[in-house]
């Protein structure tokens, strides 16, 4: 071990690689973090996310319970498995977190969304909207004699798949709430 | 039966009850109601700094020093923009600090009304945790509860934000024993069964070390007696960060100095070298781990930290304990004695030789020739000089930090104050004035560079009002000598802007303020020198001009392993690679 004998140049790697991205698989986790729903407390979570460099692909929120002001965020987020642990660790830190919850290594969960679709459009598309609105069990929430507003609930690859079926029929607008999930059984 | 009272006196009662005694602070249109209450009490002193950010690194001085919160009072805007740096460096250092902040009234906030700032909003990412309070009734309970928050766990900074009418309508005050507790109560014993495991690693371990850090200061001097009881009974070498110095003692015979980029060769390879590391309370900072992939490859490693976000963030370790220092090492200590004391003695023997080995290669050693005072010779001198005083360290940032760390000697806690996350020029010089405040009668020296201490410089005036004696020790390279160091060895020797023209006069700029300038040149007269300072009863600067080009080594330079390490005669050019450049 000798510390005199350096090799010019010898540093190849940075030290704020902490891991070789390629070396690990990105996992995609759905989180649920019980907050008191007090001022702030969303920019706190968000502020953390962007400040650290963690991915958001999806944050819900909402009160769940009046009397005691908490609030439920349900956020997917992806990483390694290591930046998925330290993700969970900065939200127990945040003061008015109650709880974190990672569904996806908690057992089985469902997870919902609430997606609002505007097709437009006349003839045989119209009426092929229609058609697969009915298989997918999407319900007709506004129509015109241009336009139908469809509302469906489903997994998010569910409502994807819709609206990859829409989009030649004459999807002009989307609106979709995000993630809600929770645990089955008893759990 | 409640007490109504206004805001204001509301943060005075507060404060009174959580045991404050000293406020750092600075005046404003929104803090008016404050002032008024300060001024007519006499339970709480209030010490006018020269800058906010002043205020936040007095705040800091005197809660590194003594163990218990600073608290600091700003007003809005520009007074709470002032704070932000103060701020991150106590949330990166863990240092425990209240700050007040005024702000406009609540019907204003939104309209940029004058000398408003998103106050909260801009601290957010810069405190442990933040409030904006917009009922006087609640006032006194968030006080409580930043105090609380402050000071337990993994300690740092909070800030409250008082809109100014909030301040003057009157409120019922809520004593602390009734404030509602916030849920925030981290987790303080270990887990017995890991606590157990690592006895048995340490039993068995050939070659272990402890790798102690800040963590063990801020748990309480308990700890502090508990690491050098473990230590020096189970004959583990001992290296620390720079925010651990003092933890273990400088003096004491399992000691191996600082470790990391300017740590020592001793240190640093036994970090390599070691079968067994456990950290206890440090964080594996870029400083410490340099190039992670090759962070001492054959050892398994423990750490015991109060953060559970500490964990597996930068090195994955293999027997992580969650919970406070003192009171896993209490735990460690009464195992390891139950379980006979045993270590693997023809281990540490070896161990030890190795580690013999490395030391005689004398890591720090310098030469003291010619007429020009070498940084290293001012401290080994102030080192010798001051070693009889109960003396407090604190330090700016850059070489000089550095050398403070190499030579001189902790023994005690609590005694070196030194911004190491953020590295903040400027520090240095108020967290002084705070630790003189909090320790009257002791010696206390602010280790400075030149560069540094002019950029808070304004806080001689805060040193003569109150007649703080603490000493500004500057070692004057009239350069950026850190910067300057990494353009040396990174960008072949191009030293683009890190020499300062037009330095001032330090003994007439003493003299302006009204204090004491002594300026010193020659190695023999050094002695004399810092003796005059030392005996010399109020502030003084110590202007002592020393080598322009000396470089601080040891150096693991960025982006490399503990093993690859720069001495003091390596031929330094082009070690760097590039990758390493773009490194911090
Ligand atoms: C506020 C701030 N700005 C810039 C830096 C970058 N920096 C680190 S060390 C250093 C030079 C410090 O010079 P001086 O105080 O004279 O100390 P020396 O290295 O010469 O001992 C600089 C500019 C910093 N750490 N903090
Ligand atoms: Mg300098």
């Amino acid at each position: 071990m000798s510390a005199l004998n350096i090799k010019k140049g010898s540093s190849a790697h940075s030290a704020y690689d902490l891991k070789n991205p390629n070396a690990e698989v990105i996992e995609s986790h759905t989180l649920t973090v019980v907050v008191d729903n007090e001022a702030g407390v969303l920019a706190r979570v968000i502020g953390l996310f962007s400040g650290r460099g963690y991915n958001i692909e999806s944050l819900t929120v909402a009160e769940i319970n009046e009397e005691y002001h908490t609030s439920r965020i349900t956020i997917v987020t992806t990483g390694t498995p290591q930046v998925i642990e330290q993700i969970k660790a900065q939200l127990g830190r945040i003061i008015p977190v109650h709880s974190v919850n990672d569904l996806t290594v908690e057992g089985p969960y469902l997870e919902r969304e609430l997606a609002l679709f505007k097709v437009t459009g006349s003839g045989d598309k119209r009426v092929e909207a229609l058609r697969l609105a009915d298989i997918f069990r999407a319900n007709v929430v506004d129509s015109t004699l241009e336009s139908f507003v469809f509302e469906m609930t489903g997994t998010s690859e569910k409502i994807d798949a819709f609206a990859d079926l829409m989009r030649p029929l004459g999807l002009t607008e989307t609106a979709r709430t995000g993630v809600a999930a929770i645990s089955r059984g008893t759990a | 039966m409640t007490r109504q009272m206004t805001g204001a006196k509301m943060i005075l009662q507060a404060l009174k009850d959580q045991g404050v005694d000293v406020i750092f602070g600075y005046p404003g249109g929104a803090v008016l109601p404050i002032y008024d209450e300060i001024f007519q009490q006499n339970d709480i002193r209030h010490i006018l700094v020269r800058h906010e950010q002043a205020a936040i690194h007095a705040a800091e001085g005197y809660a590194r020093s003594t163990g218990k919160p600073g608290v600091a009072l700003v007003t809005s805007g520009p007074g709470a923009t002032n704070a932000v740096t103060g701020l991150t460096d106590a949330l990166m250092d863990s240092i425990p600090i209240v700050v007040l902040s005024g702000q406009v009234p609540t019907f204003m906030i939104g309209n940029d009304a004058f000398q408003e700032a998103d106050t909260v909003g801009i601290t957010r990412p810069c405190t442990k945790h933040n409030w904006l309070v917009k009922e006087t009734a609640k006032l006194s309970e968030v006080i409580h509860q930043a105090f609380h928050v402050a000071t337990s766990g993994r300690p740092g900074p909070v800030l409250i934000d008082v809109p100014k009418d909030v301040q003057f309508a009157e409120g019922p005050y809520t004593p602390m024993q009734k404030a509602k507790s916030t849920r925030y109560e981290p987790q303080i014993k270990g887990d017995i069964g890991a606590i157990t495991a690592l006895v048995e690693m340490m039993e068995k371990a050939e070659r272990p070390i402890f790798y102690t850090g800040g963590g063990v200061i801020n748990s309480g001097p308990a700890a502090s007696q508990l690491l050098r009881e473990l230590a020096d009974a189970s004959g583990i070498p001992v290296t620390s960060t720079l925010m651990g110095l003092g933890a273990y003692p400088a003096s004491g015979k399992n000691w191996l100095g600082m470790l990391g980029m300017h740590g020592l060769y001793e240190a640093n390879l036994a970090m390599h070298g070691c079968d067994l590391m456990i950290n206890i309370g440090a964080r594996f900072d870029d400083r410490i781990t340099g190039r992670v992939e090759d962070f001492s490859p054959n050892s398994r490693k423990a750490h015991i930290d109060i953060d559970p976000s500490s964990i597996n963030k930068v090195i994955a370790v293999d027997l992580p304990i969650v919970g406070d220092v003192g009171h896993i090492l209490e735990d460690m200590l009464k195992i390891w004695k139950s379980r006979g004391r045993k270590t693997n003695k023809a281990g540490l023997k070896k161990w030890w030789t190795q580690i013999a080995e490395w030391k005689a290669v004398k890591c720090l050693s310098y030469e003291q020739v010619g007429k020009v005072i070498k940084p290293q010779y001012a401290l080994e001198r102030l080192q010798a000089l001051t070693a009889k005083h109960d003396r407090y360290i604190t330090t700016e940032v850059g070489q000089h930090q550095m050398w403070a760390a190499q030579y001189l000697a902790f023994d005690e806690p609590n005694r070196l104050m030194t911004s190491g996350g953020l590295g903040t020029m400027g520090y240095g010089h108020p967290a002084s004035l705070g630790v003189q405040l909090a320790h009257p009668d002791a010696l206390v020296i602010n280790v400075s560079g030149e560069g540094s201490w002019l950029m808070n410089m304004q806080e001689m005036g805060t040193a003569v009002q109150y007649r703080l004696p603490a000493k500004q020790f500057i070692l004057n390279n009239e350069r950026l000598g850190m910067v300057r160091q990494w353009q040396e060895l990174l960008h072949g020797e191009r030293y683009s802007n890190t020499w300062q023209e037009a330095l001032p006069d330090f003994v007439k700029l003493a003299d302006a303020f009204g204090a004491k300038g002594i300026r010193v040149e020659d190695p023999a007269d050094l002695d004399d020198a810092i003796m005059e300072m030392i005996n010399h009863d109020g502030p003084v600067i110590f202007d002592c001009l020393v080598e322009k080009h000396e470089n601080c080594f040891p150096m693991i330079p960025s982006g490399a392993p503990h093993n690859e390490m720069l001495m003091g005669n390596a031929e330094t050019q082009g070690v760097i690679g590039n990758s390493g450049a773009v490194l911090v």
